[in-house]
């Protein structure tokens, strides 16, 4: 066993690529749910984004394309969701299930004389200058478009939501729906916009899994992203930056424990493959309880719907 | 009351088999597969379905074959089975190791059908197994890999710590350490034979170690593609794959069920058909293949691994021949001696100069 034989900076680049399909979908849905409603539908959202993009990235030749019908599948899968939850006034766990399991049988459906081809290839963009710092360069200045579009997307999440006002009228929508109701706020409207949001994420999260991380198109590939996602979400306490440290945590042990099989570590490889699930749960019950101290950022009228009675 | 329950009981009957109606038969001889993942990984499944079409052109209209894909190795591959069977199915072949229990459960429930199981070692009355030398195609890629490797790392993906996998990686060590007495093999088990992220996650990290030809024992293509990617070396596994790695590609092992299937089958219609046996085939018999060299791999290389192949289908070559110590330095071969065949079955230890375990 020799641990100079892990390559540290190529260890932290290859858990970046694949900390991002969780980063995009759980900022999606941190969205949703801070609108209040709870969209179990990741992993069938996620799914159908990564078919869809898939072919249309296969039938066009252009990755970029393919993420781009990835987001468009998510979201047109998310309206779905809105419909019968905003509309129909739906039970929002058992739709959102549904979604799920729909999305899965849909997508294997479609994506059957696709499975086994190759798909378009996406460049990385090494950013100038930065890139030629020794490690930090390889870490996190070589990766292509969606990764930095992620990071980008944190970003955005968090100054929308703490910063303007228009983040602020959605928290209201989700923190007291009669409220922001009476306030003369449409909240259907904005909670349908933040599900159409969450949707897009999680179709490119899809949509970067099968045409960047793995690249190629398998039946049931997320196999459970999208209930990581979900998990990230409460992990976070709905903060954009911890979601962003929860998915890292969660990429980088997966690759951390490839690597130590790899030199050689005797560890139970049992064990090892547990890891990752083992080490985000920890975080999430430390978090949760040195924040007990009241609101932990959980929105009031999450998973609740709303019904108009003036 | 007894017509009414004999009535509810037929159409409760027709209603499945109309459900089944996929697994419905009608031709004279009928054969079911099942397959662990879907016939269009290029892999392993891949060759079974290329088994599966030449028994439909061999016998043209006479046998009728089926096949259900994604079958888990678990209760539900018994209910595959057992619906195969229900609807009139004479042969049946179980094309993963994990389907044995399954196998044997259902055979007995239907002592008339025939199965045959993959890489298993249960048999029965009306079980028999089948299973290729697989190490034998990894002398000689081993060798190749030894020869192509400029780092002397190996990187070897590897699903399940099961004697078949054990195997071949202790032959592709031996012939690569032959080859290049430089060479250090890097082992990763991932617990899956078909699943492309995690394929190619372990081969992205064994390529950041160092590894600059990668073998694999699972059955997805991902590998091929990463390799590509990256620049590097690797090995179609059970077909080929050259079209995901024209670069990375330098030849495959490819699985011939055919003939097999064709004999198996032929066998069961006319009668001759026996259950308890055990087939083991290699390079010799065709159930091995080595598909097409690279034109990377030098001429002298192309000749010496054509030479292995060669001396081990005419049985001059064994992949396993003394002295071989185990991994712990106890001797397991004289020199000259050959592995015997239970030994080879129930492999669960790494032959000497391979670093790390074999998991439990």
């Amino acid at each position: 066993m020799d641990l100079s034989e892990i390559n540290f900076a190529v260890l932290v680049a290859s858990l970046i690529v694949a900390s991002t399909p969780l980063v995009l979908a759980a900022l999606g849905e941190l969205i949703a749910e801070k609108a209040g409603v709870l969209n179990l539908g990741v992993e069938g959202m996620m799914i159908i984004g990564a078919v869809s993009g898939f072919i249309v990235g296969v039938e066009t030749g252009s990755a970029y394309v393919g993420i781009i019908a990835a987001a468009v599948a998510g979201a047109l899968l998310s309206l779905l969701f809105s419909f019968i939850i905003l509309i129909m006034q739906a039970n929002q766990v058992a739709s959102g299930l549904a979604l799920t399991i729909f999305g899965l049988g849909i997508a294997a459906l479609m994506g059957h004389p696709y499975t086994g081809i190759k798909s378009p290839q996406i460049s990385t963009i090494s950013i100038p200058i930065l890139n030629e710092i020794p490690i930090l360069g390889t870490m996190f200045f070589q990766h292509d478009l969606v990764v930095y579009l992620s990071l980008i997307s944190v970003l955005t999440v968090w100054y929308f939501l703490t910063r303007t006002r228009a983040g602020l009228i959605l928290r209201s929508v989700g923190e007291d729906h009669n409220v922001a109701h009476s306030l003369g706020y449409r909240v259907k409207t904005i909670r349908f916009l933040a599900i159409t949001f969450g949707g897009a994420m999680a179709g490119v999260g899809g949509g970067y899994l099968s045409l960047v991380r793995v690249p190629q198109w398998t039946e049931g590939m997320t196999a459970g992203a999208g209930w990581i996602a979900l998990a990230l979400v409460v992990f976070s306490g709905w903060r954009p930056f911890r979601l962003l440290v929860g998915a890292y945590i969660f990429g980088g042990i997966t690759i951390l424990q490839l690597n130590l099989q790899a030199i050689g570590v005797n560890i139970n490889i049992a064990v090892l493959s547990m890891a990752p699930y083992l080490a985000t749960i920890l975080a999430l019950v430390v978090i949760s309880m040195s924040r007990f101290r009241g609101n932990r950022g959980a929105p009031g009228c999450l998973g609740t719907s709303f019904v108009k009675t003036t | 009351m007894k017509k009414v329950i004999k009535f509810l009981s037929a159409s409760f009957l027709f209603a499945v088999m109309a459900l089944n109606a996929n697994l419905a038969i009608s031709a004279d001889y009928k054969v079911g597969f099942i397959y662990i993942g879907p016939p269009g990984d290029h892999g392993w499944n891949y060759q079974h379905d290329v088994g599966r079409k030449a028994v439909d052109e061999a016998f043209g209209g006479k046998v009728e074959t089926v096949f259900q894909e994604n079958v888990p190795e678990s209760a539900d591959a018994e209910r595959v089975m057992t619906q195969m069977a229900l609807a009139g199915a004479d042969m049946i072949f179980a094309t993963s190791f994990g389907y044995m229990d399954p196998v044997i459960n259902v055979a007995k429930k239907f002592p008339k059908v025939k199965f045959e199981h993959a890489t298993g070692y249960k048999t029965a009355d009306n079980v028999s197994t089948y299973s290729a030398r697989f190490y034998e195609g990894r002398s000689v890629v081993g060798h190749i890999a030894g020869k192509m490797t400029k780092s002397n790392t190996i990187g070897y993906v590897a699903s399940f710590p099961i004697p078949e996998v054990v195997r071949g990686i202790n032959s592709a060590y031996l012939a690569a350490k032959k080859a290049n007495p430089n060479v250090e093999f890097k082992v990763i088990w991932i617990f899956t034979w078909y699943d492309p992220a995690k394929e190619a996650d372990a081969a992205k990290t064994l390529i950041s170690q160092g590894a600059d030809v990668i073998l694999q024992h699972v059955d997805s293509s991902a590998i091929m593609t990463v390799a590509e990617e990256a620049g590097v070396y690797a090995f179609g596994q059970a077909s080929d794959m050259s079209a995901f790695g024209p670069n990375a590609h330098l030849t495959a092992i490819i699985n011939g069920w055919a003939p097999y299937y064709v004999e198996k089958v032929k066998q069961g219609m006319a009668g001759t058909w026996k259950g308890g046996e055990q087939t083991f085939d290699g390079i010799g018999a065709g159930m091995v293949i080595i598909g097409e060299l690279n034109d990377k791999i030098p001429a002298s290389v192309k000749k010496e691994a054509m030479a292995i192949r060669d001396g081990i289908a005419s049985g001059t070559l064994h992949s396993f021949t003394g002295p071989i110590n185990k991994q712990d330095g106890s001797p397991w071969l004289k020199a000259g001696e050959t592995a015997d065949i239970g030994t080879l079955l129930g492999m669960n230890f790494y032959v000497e100069g391979i670093e790390g375990d074999i998991p439990k």
